[in-house]
């Protein structure tokens, strides 16, 4: 059998299959382009380190051979800001979702993303709370159908990728899982950008959004999420009204500047000659 | 190097402790009156190659703390009663993953945003059982600056050995109070224990009532550190019962079965004492003296202060204090410890509150007063 062995199965905890995913999930297409974008570029896979937070697509970095922290709802960028901070040789891959990321921890995403911290995010955008049954999201469209919005939803969504960009991320791609090739190079730029990357992936979720939004089966999501795609290119000349519901996708930001832990390790070369048996003291004295 | 001498305040002296201890990483909140705390933290890290980062919150903080912790690296935050609220999220999941971290409160008045600039140890349960779930900590209350720094210290070594989150509980007299301190020339620190690379390594493997070395991340254990609950390789494993029930008694019981190798106590004039002073924290100092005076009036009064407070030292206090048939308990607070004091020793003496709260600490005269009042 094992000949017939995917090639990815490696990077995998065998151990721990088969995973909780439910059958049409994005979040499979997801982790192989994750996989994929390691081969491409030139970070090596024993180097990495995983964490995310509560949800389906934070379940994830459980399933790969590497260390990996799943943490709290909506924090895991704090932790890994401590994680890297501590030890920024390793390269840090957060998995999260639309809730946990934009809801949760959006205070979190902004501040990661301010400090421009070398971490590569991949949001896994259901538009849904899968985990805990079918819920409304920060980013269900205006009008989908949830348990908790039964009436349809009256919130205006986020466009995460523009959230994180305004932020201060130094690289921010977005592209649904309709379009693998270009959500594996995003990784791999992602992984390369010496700063905040963030790659939005928009995904389907065909057990609750499908279920609740009248598009029932994975193949139908997909097609619906190829319908609904349009290209920043082609968004510059759509009014408002004409984006409604569009999913758009490209390269948002790739404009590299000085890296957070960069920065701290600036100001210590810097002082560290200071003689540290100095009177202690010296913190409280004014200069 | 000989021992130094300093006039610092207790912030000051939880920043040198804690750097004293080995620490490395800081992230954290200002908050009064524990924001000292920060600022030398900010300036000395640095200087040693160490981390300090101002995080958006107090929950990231926490988080921060937790990240760094598994990156190998000794860590703390310091903080007051709001923001302790805050941590209480990962201050859970430090418990559930065992991982070592120090929170320095330094208690203001409460609830909500309270008193900022005034003293309370209303947070004392807070520390226990803040967090959702059965857990157990470990809370250490200094009562001078110097215990700031020897206490600091302490905690550190507390999370190492105990693989979970150690408060200092100080507040708001302390944190800003300077006296003199000294700093030992040689400081007894507990390292981090690296397990040994195995092919069947099992990190979270622990002997029954103990703990298990830690791995960090970046050294090829692979290893899967999750707040659900896990089996002994850290796999998520949350429907079964057994696991369930092994994992979360022993974590209470890593800590519950080596409360005496844990709790700290300090008695003064216990011999023939018919009445007792039971305190811990600032109090004890109103406390001690108030003691003393009621010696000098001849009255049989003795003195215990808990350096450690959780786990509670139910056995020692029920050794130190058979003879006793009356204990006053003084806290700032509407009476916290003072209901665990009643618990453990109310069926053999009578046990009595002296609470005091909005901000100033109990004179030892109205220490002495209660004494007297029989």
């Amino acid at each position: 059998m094992a000949d017939h062995e995917h090639k990815f199965m490696k990077y995998l905890r065998k151990e721990r299959l088969p995973h909780i995913f439910c059958p049409g999930c994005g979040d499979g297409i997801v982790l192989n382009t994750i996989f994929n974008a390691i081969e491409m570029s030139e970070v090596d896979f024993e180097n990495i380190s995983m964490v995310s937070g509560i949800g389906c697509s934070s379940r994830i970095p459980g399933y790969v051979k590497c260390d990996s922290l799943h943490t709290t709802h909506g924090r895991a960028l704090a932790f890994a800001t401590g994680l890297k901070t501590a030890n920024p040789k390793q390269d840090v891959i957060v998995v999260t979702g639309d809730g946990d990321a934009t809801s949760i921890g959006g205070n979190h995403l902004i501040h990661a993303a301010r400090r421009n911290i070398d971490l590569t995010v991949i949001c896994i955008n259901n538009d849904i709370y899968g985990m805990t049954g079918g819920q409304i999201s920060p980013t269900s469209p205006q009008g989908s159908y949830a348990t908790t919005a039964p009436y349809g939803s009256t919130d205006k969504p986020f466009n995460i990728a523009e959230v994180a960009k305004a932020a201060g991320a130094t690289y921010v791609a977005k592209y649904t899982t309709a379009q693998p090739i270009q959500v594996s190079q995003a990784i791999k730029a992602g992984l390369e950008n010496k700063g905040f990357s963030f790659i939005e992936v928009v995904a389907q979720c065909p057990t609750y959004y499908g279920r609740k939004n009248k598009i029932r089966s994975p193949v139908e999501m997909i097609h619906w999420l190829k319908d609904n795609t349009i290209s920043l290119e082609q968004a510059k000349d759509m009014t408002e009204e004409e984006l409604e519901g569009k999913i758009i996708t490209g390269v948002y930001i790739n404009k590299p500047r000085k890296e957070f832990v960069e920065a701290l390790e600036d100001i210590s070369t810097k002082i560290s000659d200071i003689d540290p048996d100095t009177n202690i003291n010296r913190a409280y004295r004014s200069e | 190097m000989a021992d130094k001498e300093l006039f610092v305040q207790g912030n000051e002296a939880c920043a040198l402790g804690a750097l004293a201890a080995g620490c490395t990483f800081f992230a954290g909140y200002p908050i009064t009156p524990s924001t000292e705390i920060a600022e030398v933290m900010s300036r000395k890290l640095p200087e040693i190659g160490g981390h300090f980062i101002q995080m958006e919150d107090e929950i990231a903080a926490v988080g921060a703390i937790i990240g760094a912790s598994w990156a190998g690296q000794k860590v703390v935050t310091a903080t007051s009663g709001p923001g302790i609220s805050l941590m209480q999220e990962n201050i859970g999941y430090a418990v559930m993953t065992e991982t070592p971290i120090v929170i320095i409160n330094m208690q203001r008045g409460s609830p909500s945003t309270g008193q900022p600039t005034r003293s309370a140890q209303a947070d004392m349960m807070q520390t226990r059982w803040g967090s959702h779930g059965d857990y157990e900590t470990i809370t250490l209350a200094p009562s001078s600056v110097q215990e700031c720094f020897d206490y600091t210290i302490k905690a550190f070594n507390l999370a190492e050995k105990y693989r979970c989150p150690v408060f200092v509980m100080a507040d708001e007299i302390v944190g800003h109070m300077r006296e003199k301190i000294t700093i030992p020339e040689k400081v007894e620190i507990i390292p981090r224990q690296m397990p040994e690379k195995t092919d069947n390594y099992l990190p979270f493997d622990a002997p029954e009532n103990g703990t298990t070395p830690m791995p960090s991340f970046g050294q090829g254990y692979n290893i899967h550190v999750t707040g659900l609950t896990h089996d002994k390789r850290g796999y998520p494993s949350t429907d079964d019962e057994e696991t369930h029930t092994q994992l979360v008694t022993r974590l209470c019981d890593k800590i519950l079965k080596n409360t005496n190798e844990i709790t700290s106590i300090e008695t003064e004039f216990l011999d023939d004492a018919e009445t007792i002073v039971l305190s811990y924290g600032i109090p004890s100092r109103s406390a001690l003296t108030a003691v003393k005076q009621a010696r000098q009036k001849g009255i049989k009064v003795g003195y215990i202060k808990l350096g450690v407070v959780w786990p509670f030292a139910e056995e020692e206090l029920i050794e130190l204090t058979k003879n006793a048939k009356r204990i006053i308990v003084p806290e700032l607070n509407l009476g916290q410890i003072y209901l665990e004091v009643d618990r453990v020793l109310g069926k053999y003496a009578k046990v009595e509150l002296l609470s005091k709260i909005g901000g100033a600490l109990h004179t030892p005269t109205e220490i002495l007063d209660k004494i007297m009042e029989e």
